[in-house]
């Protein structure tokens, strides 16, 4: 057991768990965020997408002792005033099916639209080829992320 | 285990919402309160206004949540934005609440609209007698009652005490598809926002106070056993309480967290008695399969005598592999035994059947064990097993103390989702064809060789035919002579019904070999098809209700051809391929748009028809299309479980690829405008897909593939 300082979603937390966990498992075990999922464990699905200092990561295959006292942003953290652009437009256009995988998604796209305010057709493929969906909703998740960019995203994720 | 094929459970579901007429118009409990309106057990007005409807289906984003209850709400003249939802558990109410066959809208669109329709007739009669006037000069309008002559208005919830009073109608008007307001509306769905939100509970994400997380460890091999496990080292994991055997074959691991758990299961020395299966490969079942079609076939469907037609002879086999469902969210279940009962908290389409398996795992009667049913992270039949509620129900006894309750979640990784799985099963296809003198065919031939999932499981194989296969190798072309016939293979690959089930390998061979047909006859693959659908037929399928008409399906193949552009120039590149086939009542065609790259089919665009009778939400119904063509791709490029000395090779999203954003096509969805009843959704657009893709590649290739996945 080890005792690490986190910094998530604007707030500290204390943890004391063995160094190794995944940051996903501290995230839902420990402090009960559970709207960061479980896929496959082994970063291929993206569903455990989190961000550290502003960064979409693995939080599936990114042990605790790596990201103490960085800045993480989960999804309930990431519309801290209310609802995130991001998040309004998937509902705008419908985006989630069984949802699952729909937070990580959400998770990558915010990053992406910090880092690329309007994404093209081709940068939205790059950066959301990792988020894996069962359901089949990759087309309205394209429109979703568009209309958030139209919409204008002032900071995106913390 | 139910005796009942999920065919049967599908077929009791209709007859019990027909029973219903008996049961279903008994006051509620609820009725209890005499203050809240509960004419039946899927609705509850409370003198608040507050609007409660009861879903009895499970949602794993299929949208029954936000579908079943605009139907209710539909013919109770309700304010959509007053409605609330609720999840019903395992429940004696509301017949079988199986989720699967995409028949949730299909067998309760009858029972919520009476449902509706009696309430509303009871408001309005509660408020004529209010006021003193006749029912006649009363209307119900957006969750009110109006009495237009002296413009008074009553809510809902105003006349809720009143209406409690009096007697349940038992034949009650039901509205005119013309008259919709809130059927056939792309309303927003309900369970969205918690989605987005990170706030939807999902049945890996429920927690209750003391709750422990155990991970098991399973027999890799098929049908092997558990010789002896040694935990000295799972037990320093630090949070590990608990280790041992459960059942003959897997052993748990006890902990506070999932990591825990996942840590303590690593370090375990377990030795396996790998069993009769230790051999077993994939060749070996495919060779079974052959062996088995020298056996004699039942027939499934026939017409004329397809022995007696003359004329120039095609043929040509086709083979399919094990698939696994892969959804998203990994198994799980939660499991609270203490003694004389058993609560769950399940991501399961077969609530009452997890109730009853888990009843006789454990030792008690079914109605000392609850089954709450949470949202699931995609299901596509993997979630019709309960295995995950039995292991948890399990491992909650074997740490059951007089002094403690032990509620405890067993978690599947990914790993285990991919190697125990129930496998959609592998299949060979012998078809043959006589075309005449014009390049028609006379005669059309389809034996079957798959091993059946209900045989497997031990439910009924009434005719030696697996329960679900005549409906979903139905054959809709009218030809002088058919004949569909199965042959029953054995295989000791545990087996499930994924997303469309049988209908997925009999389409693709089926409409693929329909345009080796065309090809062969020098004919255009769309016009091929519409002259086996000229004559407006009516086709009764054996062994199952469904009445296929050649005239819907034409219109849903001309109008994806209309849409895709058929015969009109495409790009430098692109070829197009088309196929039909209707399964769970419904009629879908596609024409997929495909180009080659370096010998690997790229797919550009799918135009998709379908006829589903009435949509209740057109919104949803797309979605359904999108997603059912986006999984439909993925099985057909790549989808493939093999068997290794008894165990399944593939383990997670690397080895068992599903499609990305970077490979998915635009899909359009055109739907037929029908007022015909609704029928199934959730599974209908899968089947053509792939010999839509494949006819698409032989048109680009001139070869032909006879073989899924297409990339292996």
């Amino acid at each position: 057991m080890a005792e690490f300082t986190l910094h998530i979603n604007g707030s500290e937390k204390e943890v004391s768990v063995p160094a190794e966990t995944p940051l996903l498992w501290v995230l839902r075990d420990t402090l009960e965020l559970t709207g960061t999922k479980f896929g496959c464990g082994a970063g291929f699905c993206g569903a455990c997408t989190v961000h550290v200092e502003g960064v979409a990561i693995r939080s599936c295959s990114t042990p605790v002792s790596q990201v103490a006292g960085k800045s993480i942003t989960t999804i309930e953290g990431l519309g801290a005033n209310g609802w995130h652009v991001l998040q309004q437009a998937w509902i705008a256009e419908e985006a989630p099916q069984c949802g699952y995988c729909q937070t990580g998604q959400i998770m990558t796209a915010a990053a992406l639209l910090t880092k690329t305010p309007n994404p093209s057709d081709e940068q939205i493929t790059q950066a959301m080829n990792g988020n894996l969906c069962r359901c089949g909703t990759y087309e309205r998740i394209r429109k979703a992320i568009h209309r958030a960019a139209g919409a204008g995203v002032t900071g995106g994720a913390r | 285990m139910s005796p009942l094929s999920r065919r049967e459970f599908v077929a009791v579901g209709v007859a019990a919402g027909a029973g219903l007429v008996v049961g279903f118009y008994l006051p509620h409990q609820g009725g209890a309160n005499k203050r809240v309106f509960s004419p039946n057990a899927y609705l509850r007005i409370t003198p608040d206004n507050k609007i409660t409807i009861v879903v009895a289906r499970s949602e794993m984003g299929q949208g029954v949540r936000t579908a079943l209850p605009m139907i209710l709400a539909e013919e109770l003249e309700a304010d959509w934005k007053q409605i609330e939802i609720e999840q019903a558990g395992a429940s004696t109410l509301y017949g079988d609440q199986t989720t699967g066959g995409s028949a949730s809208v299909k067998t309760t669109w009858d029972p919520m609209r009476k449902a509706g329709a009696a309430a509303r007739e009871m408001l309005i009669s509660a408020a004529a007698l209010t006021w003193g006037v006749p029912r006649s000069t009363c209307a119900a309008v957006e969750g009110n009652i109006l009495h237009g002559a002296s413009k008074r208005r009553l809510s809902y919830g105003e006349l809720a005490a009143k209406a409690a009073t009096l007697p349940v109608p038992t034949d009650v008007p039901l509205k005119q598809s013309k008259d919709y307001k809130i059927v056939g509306q792309r309303l927003a769905r309900v369970d969205t926002p918690g989605k987005v939100k990170g706030e939807a509970v999902f049945g890996i994400d429920f927690r209750m106070p003391g709750m422990k997380f155990a991970l098991l460890s399973r027999c890799p091999t098929i049908g092997g056993k558990l010789v002896k496990f040694d935990d000295v080292e799972s037990k320093k994991i630090s949070g590990v309480s608990y280790v041992g055997r459960i059942g003959d074959a897997a052993v748990a691991v006890v902990a506070d967290s999932v990591w825990g758990a996942m840590e303590g299961r690593r370090l375990l020395n377990v030795s396996w008695d790998d069993g009769p299966n230790k051999d077993l490969n994939t060749a070996a079942v495919m060779e079974s399969l052959k062996q088995a079609a020298a056996k004699k076939s039942v027939s499934l469907y026939t017409v004329g005598d397809v022995a007696k037609a003359a004329g120039r002879r095609v043929a040509a086999e086709y083979r399919l592999p094990f698939m696994a469902h892969a959804p998203m969210e990994p198994g799980n279940c939660t499991a609270d035994y203490r003694g004389t009962t058993c609560e769950l908290w399940a991501p399961t389409q077969v609530p009452q059947d997890c109730r009853d398996a888990v009843a006789q795992a454990v030792g008690l009667d079914p109605d000392q064990v609850k089954v709450n049913v949470t949202l699931m992270g995609g299901g596509f039949g993997r979630r019709l097993e309960h295995d995950y509620a039995v292991e948890a129900a399990l491992v909650s006894k074997a740490i059951f103390s007089s002094k403690s309750s032990a509620p405890v979640k067993v978690i599947w990784t990914r790993e285990d989702d991919m190697r125990f799985s129930t496998y959609r099963p592998a299949s060979l296809h012998q078809l043959s064809a006589v075309l005449d003198g014009a390049g028609w065919p006379v005669a059309f031939t389809h034996r079957i060789i798959a091993p059946s999932i209900s045989g497997q499981k031990g439910q009924p194989v009434p005719g030696g035919v697996d329960p679900d296969l005549p409906d979903e190798a139905a054959f809709g072309y009218a030809l002088e002579n058919v004949s569909i016939e199965s042959v029953i293979a054995e295989t000791a690959v545990p087996l499930g019904w994924m997303r469309s089930v049988y209908a997925l390998q009999a389409g693709f061979a089926s409409e693929s070999f329909i345009d080796e047909l065309a090809a062969a006859a020098g004919k255009d693959p769309l016009e091929y098809r519409l002259h086996m659908l000229a004559q407006d037929k009516d086709r009764d399928i054996q062994y199952f209700t469904t009445t296929w008409h050649t005239a819907r399906m034409r219109a849903v193949l001309q109008l994806a051809a209309d849409k895709a552009g058929w015969g009109k120039p495409l790009p430098a590149g692109r070829y197009r391929g088309i196929a039909c086939f209707g399964c769970f009542s419904s009629y879908m065609a596609e024409v997929a748009e495909v180009s080659m790259e370096n010998a690997v089919p790229r797919v550009h665009r799918v135009v998709a028809a379908v006829d589903c009778g009435q949509v209740v939400n057109p919104s949803i119904m797309e979605q359904q299309i999108q997603g059912g063509i986006v999984y439909a791709l993925s099985n057909a490029l790549r989808a493939k479980i093999t068997i290794e000395k008894g165990r399944v090779v593939q383990g997670n999203f690397d080895d068992y690829a599903p499609l990305r954003m970077e490979e998915t096509p635009v899909v359009e969805v055109y739907a037929v405008p029908s007022a015909e009843a609704p029928t199934g959704i959730g599974e209908p657009s899968v089947p053509p897909l792939a010999p839509a893709v494949c006819n698409a590649i032989y048109a680009a290739t001139k070869k032909r593939i006879r073989e899924l996945p297409i990339l292996s």
